[in-house]
This record gives C-alpha cells, structure tokens and sequence, in this order.
C-alpha cells in the first residue's frame, strides 16, 4: 500500500514536470526558432518544473527523499536550477541581444520580464547564500526567514513569467503547472509556520525559534 | 539606438495630464491643441538594421502590415515618407536580413507592405515599423498583435521636424 502510494506520488509529479515539456515540444513555433533559442526556451520550462520539485523536497513530501536525504536532494536541486536559468537567459541574450538587455534593465515593454528578472536575481541570491551559508555564519532563523522570503519571490515571479508569455507551452498543461508550483510552496510554508508555531507553544519562549 | 523607456500608455497617461494642466490653464489664449507627435515605443529599435531597402514584399509575403503618417500639429497626411517593417516571421529571425525591407507612403499618407506571417518572440507576437530618413525626428513603434493568428498589424505615425 505505502509502496503504491510512493509509486502514485512520483508518478503524478514526473507527469507535472514531462508533460509541459513533451507538449511544448510539440509547438508550431519550434519550426520557426534557431537552436539556441530552443534550447533557452526548454531551460526555462524546466526550471519552472525545478520550482515545483525544491518545495516538495523541503517538505518532505516525495517518497524515499524525506529528512537529510530531501535536504540534500533540495540543495543540487538548487544548483541545476541555477543552471538552468542561466542557460535560458544566455540562450535568449544570444538569440536577440537588445530583447534581452532591456529586460535585464527592466526597460522591455514585455509585461512578463521583470517578473522573471526579479525570480532570477532571487534564485541566485538564495543560491549564493545556501552556499556560503555557514562561511557567513548565518543564524538557523535567519537562514529560515530569508529563505522563505526569497522562496516566495521565486515562486510567485516565475509564475507570473511564465502565465504571461506566449511562447511554445501549450496554455492548459502550463496553467496545472503554475497552479502545483503554488500549491506545493503554499504547502510547505503553511505546514512551517504551523510547526514553528507548535514548537513555540510547547517550549515556551525559551530559544526564540 | 533609442534607450527611451516611454510606452503608449505612459505617453498617453502623461498627454492628459498636460492637457488637463492646459485646460485649466486659464490665461492661456484659447487656440487648437493640435496633433501630438508619436513618441518612440520601448524595444521599437531592438534588431533594427540600418538602410534596409525598399521592396515590393519582404518574402513570400501572406500578412500585412499597414499604417499612416501625418505631421504633427495640423496632422497633415505626408507623402512619399519611408517607413522600414521588421519581424521575427515564419522566413527568419528578427534580426536577419531577410526579415526587413522598407516602403513608402502613398499620397493620402498610407503605407502597406505584405510580409510574412509574424510569430510570437520573446513571448509576444509582434512587429517593428521605424521612421529614420532624417527629415522628421526618428520613430521606432513596436505594436503587439491581438492574436499570433492575426493576418495583419498597424502602425501609425505623427512626426515633429528634426
């Protein structure tokens, strides 16, 4: 029963993430794009994919990755996420460079850009963080709020981009994508909140977490 | 290339502040307002080459793009004005060669040129019109199509001397 529930759990989530993919690779508009811009247009599909599965991971919600092993899965997650949006921004900025400067200068006239602008510099923030996090000698609840925070900013930025563009994601497959992003952070920050509440009620005021 | 970062609905926002400002500017002589002059559009200059030639169509053509260009101030229609189209379009990318070619307006003002079917980049189906022979103050408009399946887009023009 645990088994077919695991199964069930991984398999709604590896259709989450491929069938956006598979059907945007179906797009009419492939035929009329360079490579490189393929490419970029793919990274950026599976980096929205990647925003679903970081919450899930953190939240210990995917079968046989809960606690160290999520945490760990969570952080080179973290890094291909990195990754991938760096493939997708230098894919666009060699495809049609001013397009791409004035987006990172927040001077496009494309609604959708400053919010993948502002998502982008949050996963690299975050990124950079979860790296020099010790060297830095961040405090567990700082480390915790800043985070979140910048998670929330990733979460609702890369949505909103990718709601607003036109490009090869076909429309409902993108829309049940964008709404499980939401869920799963919605999800994992309520249950946060409600732990540390908890904890709070039951150990009183004593370490302040 | 322009780096304004004006769009139509700014300019427009800004027009009628300044024409409300004008209204109930009093000791203003009454006279006409007059025909405000197009401003350039945010990214209107992205992939524009410069001196692209005058064609009869760019490609194998099946969309058009169309528009008018008057003067400011008396909105005179201008003749024989030079108006260069772009796109990114099912025959190559934005910045190709290929995917640019000019025309000219005709008596009443009007220009049209057939092209072929604009594509969504950069998550928005659009084109580029740019006025740039010097005469009147340069132009770059970039109008978003309704639909990616639109056969057609306009573009419209009030030019200030240089």
């Amino acid at each position: 029963m645990r088994l077919a529930r695991g199964t069930l759990i991984w398999a709604a989530l590896v259709a989450a993430v491929c069938v956006p993919i598979a059907l945007a690779g179906t797009s009419d508009l492939l035929a009329y794009r360079s490579p490189i811009y393929i490419l970029a247009g793919f990274a950026g599909i599976v980096a929205l994919g990647l925003v679903l599965v970081q919450p899930l991971l953190i939240g210990g919600y995917l079968p046989g990755l809960s606690g160290n092993r999520g945490r760990s899965a969570h952080y080179w997650i973290g890094g291909a996420l990195v990754a991938a949006v760096v493939v997708h921004v230098a894919g666009l900025w060699i495809t049609s460079p001013p397009d791409m400067i004035d987006a990172l200068l927040f001077a496009s006239p494309t609604p959708f850009s400053p919010f993948g602008v502002i998502a982008m510099w949050a996963i690299f923030s975050v990124a950079l963080m979860a790296a020099f996090r010790r060297r830095l000698g961040l405090a567990p609840r700082t480390w915790r709020i800043t985070h979140m925070s910048f998670a929330v900013v990733i979460v609702f930025g890369s949505v909103v981009h990718g709601l607003l563009i036109e490009g090869t994601m076909e429309t409902m497959s993108k829309a049940a994508l964008c709404t499980l992003v939401l869920a799963a952070a919605f999800k994992v920050i309520a249950d946060r909140v409600w732990r540390n509440r908890a904890t709070a009620r039951g150990e009183g005021t004593a370490n302040g977490l | 290339m322009s780096t304004l970062v004006l769009n139509r609905r700014n300019l427009l926002a800004a027009g009628g502040s300044v024409l409300a400002a004008g209204v109930s500017g009093l000791l203003l002589p009454a006279r006409a307002q007059g025909l405000a002059p197009t401003a350039s559009m945010s990214g209107g200059a992205n992939n524009y080459l410069n001196g692209a030639a005058i064609v009869d169509r760019i490609g194998k053509g099946g969309f058009w793009m169309s528009g008018t260009v008057r003067r400011a101030g008396d909105g005179a229609p201008l003749a024989g004005q030079r108006i260069q189209i772009w796109a990114h379009t099912t025959e190559g990318q934005e910045h190709e060669p290929q995917s640019h070619g000019a025309t000219l307006t005709d008596k009443d003002g009007k220009f049209r040129l057939e092209m072929p079917q604009i594509i969504p980049i950069f998550g928005q189906p659009h084109g580029h019109l740019a006025y740039d022979s010097g005469e009147f103050k340069t132009v770059f408009l970039r109008p978003v199509m309704r639909s990616a399946k639109d056969k057609s887009l306009e573009g419209h023009f009030v030019l200030q001397p240089a």
